[in-house]
Order: structure tokens, then C-alpha cells, then sequence
């Protein structure tokens, strides 16, 4: 059973495409694009252990640091450019989206929304960072250094013209209700973009 | 005495050997009449004959990648760490070649061969040979195998230099291509430490202009040198910081030019044990053949266009203290399989032995390289009688 995120992104990935997933994890979302929807592609990861479980899943994975940029990958490459729940956890984010949307047709990107009600919440009323099982770390040891809202993101695309082509939200179960639909940046615990250069 | 050795070894292995009676066409433009490789083998060759890997040995090593020839010998084949049962590269369930390049000491022909035309040792006459040359003479041992595809091609250093040559020159006929802690040609300063490798052996007074056979001697002086130099490229400065630091062999500084730091007697007793195992003028044709290495030079320097043709898929590892063939001589030769398309995984191991880390039992390359193997498909494993 596929996590609902990554079912979502599988929906919005056409058959027989090329993938680049940056930061594979172990290798799960691209092992399901490939058995099931017959993409071809290459996974980048940095840790380790999801090295060697990608190549257990026989996968292309190069074990590369994001934050080096995409300079091994030429311009329009890939199909789409996929990253789940990375973002938040990259030196510089808005070079990074520059260079996604050069080596990819379409950008999927997921991130964990700051702006969640909870988070606002945690801030407002015991003035500590937030705690979530979306963000479960402290301020001190996350991975996740460049934490943003809904609002935060769209800005940045807005200012560098980038395309929104779909949005979803949903909550650390990855399910959406209608709540989140009706106010994204405020019940929206993780976000999910496509996008393209306009 | 099978007992006596660890049962993930191979045991006692004894080395074959082909002869090849057509004459071999150099890329140098000579000719060798005849040549034979020395060879080993581990496990068995399955009945589709499709469980077979090559290993491809580096600048200094041989034929004897895994196992003892004599049950009183101290120390086994240069990759034991990784060839046996069990081990990343199962004998189990794949049949392992590895021969002794030509221009080689160990067997196969080379310098210290007799030369047919004069009946005396070719000594400085042998011909040049190049990574291609070898890869050629490795493809006519598996013809005489019965090996037509290789389930893969594996090799550490110069050795991976040879598994990607193979991946370019007989596409069809390997499956799997590990480049390990290699790269696609030397660069500048490789080839200085070379050159200064072979000076130490050509100005050597024993050296007679490379035939000192007949005069009972060997630059020995020379080829110590040349080892030593080399030791110190094979491993990083924190592995030597690790080993060494500035530990003396006596309690305080004796104020002469003997041996003073550990770390001398450790380079002296290398070069030493180097000597009368190893010919100079192999040594001399081994940093040449590494130095030619280049196999985009017959693409306009253009890697992606050399690699355009190979069909197999890459496993591409370095280590991060890898001086010699740093992880981003690695990451060139994966840029140009991703500029083609071609099914590469690459992993960069967290290591401080430095180039000598291809070697090493490194839990986390061990597991990635078990990993890797485990992608080959071979048909069946083979039938080995109880």
C-alpha cells in the first residue's frame, strides 16, 4: 500500500515517462512508477542505508548532495522532476526550483506547511517552535532548515513567474478534507505543488 | 589441511594457464607472435554459462584475486575481502576469472617473457600495451572459456579503467559493468607522480636502459622508489595521520637520515618487499598503460560520445578520501552515462583510507556492493556435487 502522498503524485505522473526523484528516500515512490506505471529514471539520495535499499529495489539511485545543485542532469531531460517532503531540508530552495524546472518539463514538489493552524497555534500560545508529526524534531537538530507556508511558497513562485499548475493539500494522514480546501494555508499540514516555467 | 583457512575463502586455488597462438595486434602498432595469460578461477560455470565475472586487477596486483596457493602461504589473494562463498562477490553462484594482464611478472607475458625472435628476455623491447590491448587479450581468454557474455566485469583502480574499456568495446558481451575508485583518464598531476615513478627506475644505475636481466642485477634502488611514491598516493593523510602520526622508532630523535618516523619505516619496508616481486619494466609499462588511458580521446574528448555505444548497466563507487581518483573523477564518468541514458547507480562511500579503500572490508561498501550485485541475473546457480 503506497503512502496517499505518494499516490497522489503517482495520479499526476503520466505512464511510460522519464522521472528524476530528488531525495528517493528508499526508493519506494520511484519502484511504484516503474512496476506500475512503467516509468523509467533516476533516483538521488544522500543517506546511506536508502543507498543500498534503492539498489536492493534495483534502482538507478546516484548518491548525490542536493545542495551541489543538478549540474550532471541537462537542461529538459526528464518528464517530471519530483521532490517529496525534501524542500524544507535544502540549502538554497529557490536555486534548487530554478534548476528542477530547467532539468524537467513538470515540477512535483511536497512540503510540510508552517503556516498549519497547529503550528501558528504552538507559536501564539506556548511561544516555542512548533512540534508535529509532520515536523517532529527540535529547532536545534531538524533537517528541516528552510521551513515555509503555503502563502510563503507561492510567493516565491509568483516572483519567479513559475507556473502553479495543480495544488493539493492534506494532513499527516494524507488525506484531505474540506476544510483544507476551503483554507489551505491554515489546515494544510503538507502541500503538494505541480509546477512548470511559465 | 582445507580446515585451515576461514570458511568464507575460496581455499587453495592453483593458476592456469592460456596460450594464444595467433599473433596480437597492439594499439601501439606492434605485433606480439604468440602470448599466454596466467589465470585463476573461483566457483563453477553454470550450465547457460552465464554466471561468469571478470575481475580485472590493478596497477601492482595479479591473477590471484582470492584464495591460497599453498596451504603455508601468509597472505591470500588481493581481493579476499570481497571474493569467497558468501562473500559480495559469491563464488557460490558465479564462476570469478581473473587473469594477470600482459606486460605483466606474474605469468602472462610480458617483459621478463622470452622473446621468440632472440630467444632472450624482451626486457625494454616488449611493446607498449594500453587498457584496450588488455581488454582484447581478456576477451580471447573468454572465447578459449567459452564465455561469450559476462554476467560482469569488475574492477578497483586500474582495473576499473579496464571493466569500462570492456563496456565500450564489446558492449554485447558483458552485462555488468563496477567501476570502482576509478577514473576516466589521469590527469595532470596523476601522470606527474607516474613520471616520477619511472624516472626513479630509469636513472637507477642498475637499470642498464632496461636490461639489467643479463647483468644479474635489478634497479632495485629505483623500483623501491617508485612503490614507496606510490604507497603514499594509495592512501589519504588522515589514514596516515591514523597509522602513524609523527610515532617515532626510537623514544627520541636520533638526528640522523635513518629511519626516524614510523611512517619511513613503513614506506622503506613497502619498497623493500616490492623488490624481487615485482619487475621494473612492467612497473614501467603499467604507469604507461594507465597514463594512455583515455577513452574519449578518440571522441573529441568528448566522454559522453565514447560511452554512446555500451549497453551495460554501471555500478560506479568511489570514496570520499580518495585522493588519487577523487569521487568527482567518478561523478564524470556518471555524467557522461546520464548524458546517455544508460542505467548507472553510483555510491560514495564515507572512508579516510583513501584510494586504498577499494580494498578494504568497509561495512557500508560491503553492504552497497552486495547490493549492486544483486542485480545480476544469472540463469541458474551452478550444480556443485555434494
Amino acid at each position: 500500500m503506497l503512502r496517499p502522498d505518494l499516490e497522489i503524485i503517482s495520479d499526476w505522473i503520466s505512464t511510460g515517462s522519464r522521472v528524476l526523484d530528488l531525495g528517493c528516500g528508499d526508493g519506494t515512490l520511484l519502484a511504484h512508477l516503474i512496476e506500475h506505471q512503467a516509468v523509467s529514471g533516476y533516483g538521488l539520495e544522500i543517506q546511506d542505508e536508502n543507498i543500498s535499499q534503492c539498489l536492493r529495489k534495483g534502482l538507478n539511485v546516484l548518491q548525490i548532495n542536493l545542495d551541489e545543485g543538478l549540474a550532471d542532469f541537462n537542461n529538459n531531460s526528464f518528464d517530471y522532476v519530483v521532490m517529496t517532503q525534501t524542500l524544507q531540508a535544502v540549502s538554497y530552495p529557490d536555486q534548487l526550483l530554478d534548476e528542477m524546472l530547467r532539468v524537467g518539463h513538470e515540477v512535483i514538489v511536497t512540503f510540510p506547511n508552517f503556516g498549519h493552524w497547529r503550528s501558528r497555534m504552538h507559536i501564539a500560545l506556548q511561544g516555542r517552535m512548533p512540534l508535529s508529526d509532520a515536523l517532529p524534531h527540535a529547532w536545534y537538530n531538524t533537517p528541516n532548515i528552510r521551513l515555509c507556508t503555503l502563502n510563503d511558497f507561492e510567493a516565491l513562485c509568483s516572483k519567479k513567474s513559475i507556473t502553479i499548475v495543480q495544488r493539493t493539500v492534506v494532513n499527516h494522514a494524507h488525506r484531505s478534507t474540506v476544510a483544507m480546501r476551503w483554507l489551505p494555508n491554515f489546515f494544510g499540514e503538507i502541500a503538494l505543488y505541480r509546477l512548470r516555467s511559465s | 589441511m582445507p580446515n585451515a583457512f576461514p570458511a568464507d575463502s575460496v581455499g587453495i586455488v592453483k593458476p592456469n594457464i592460456a596460450r594464444f597462438d595467433q599473433p596480437l595486434r597492439l594499439e601501439c602498432g606492434n605485433t606480439l607472435p604468440s602470448y599466454q595469460l596466467v589465470y585463476e578461477t573461483y566457483g563453477s560455470l553454470n550450465s547457460h554459462r552465464d554466471n561468469a565475472i571478470l575481475i580485472c586487477h590493478a596497477l601492482s596486483s595479479d591473477h590471484h584475486a582470492a584464495g591460497y596457493h599453498h596451504s603455508q602461504e601468509q597472505k591470500p589473494g588481493w581481493w579476499e575481502s570481497c571474493i569467497g562463498p558468501g562473500k559480495p562477490i559469491d563464488t557460490n553462484k558465479f564462476f570469478v576469472v581473473c587473469s594477470n594482464n600482459i606486460g605483466g611478472c606474474k605469468g602472462s607475458t610480458g617483459p621478463v617473457s622470452l622473446n621468440p625472435a632472440t630467444n632472450q628476455p624482451y626486457g625494454p623491447d616488449f611493446p607498449f600495451v594500453t587498457v584496450k590491448d588488455w581488454v582484447k587479450t581478456q576477451a580471447q581468454l573468454a572465447d578459449k572459456l567459452g564465455i561469450d557474455c559476462w554476467q560482469a566485469v569488475i574492477g578497483g583502480s586500474l582495473g576499473g579503467m579496464q571493466a569500462m574499456q570492456w563496456a565500450i568495446d564489446y558492449p554485447e558481451r558483458l552485462k555488468h559493468c563496477f567501476i570502482i575508485a576509478a577514473a576516466p583518464r589521469l590527469s595532470a598531476q596523476n601522470i606527474a607522480f607516474n613520471e616520477i615513478a619511472r624516472r626513479a627506475i630509469i636513472t637507477d644505475p642498475d637499470f642498464y636502459d632496461g636490461h639489467y636481466y643479463s647483468h644479474n642485477t635489478e634497479p632495485a634502488r629505483g623500483l623501491m622508489l617508485a612503490r614507496m611514491l606510490g604507497h603514499i598516493t594509495y592512501l589519504s593523510d588522515d589514514a596516515m595521520l591514523a597509522k602513524f602520526g609523527r610515532e617515532l622508532k626510537k623514544d627520541r630523535y636520533q638526528f640522523s637520515y635513518d629511519v626516524e618516523f614510523e611512517v619511513e619505516s613503513y614506506l622503506r619496508y613497502q619498497g623493500e618487499k616490492f623488490v624481487g616481486q615485482f619487475d621494473a619494466n612492467t612497473y614501467l609499462l603499467m604507469t604507461r598503460a594507465l597514463d594512455y588511458f583515455d577513452p574519449a580521446h578518440d571522441y573529441n574528448d568528448d566522454l559522453s560520445a565514447a560511452l554512446s555505444m555500451t549497453t551495460a548497466r554501471f555500478h560506479i563507487i568511489s570514496f570520499t578520501s580518495d585522493w588519487r581518483f577523487s569521487p568527482a573523477r567518478s561523478r564524470e564518468i556518471v555524467k557522461a552515462l546520464l548524458d546517455n541514458n544508460r542505467d548507472v547507480s553510483y555510491a560514495e562511500i564515507s572512508a579516510n583510507q583513501g584510494h586504498d579503500a577499494f580494498l578494504m572490508n568497509i561495512p557500508h561498501y560491503m553492504d552497497v556492493f552486495r547490493a549492486n550485485m544483486a542485480q545480476l541475473e544469472p540463469s541458474d546457480v551452478p550444480y556443485v556435487a555434494a
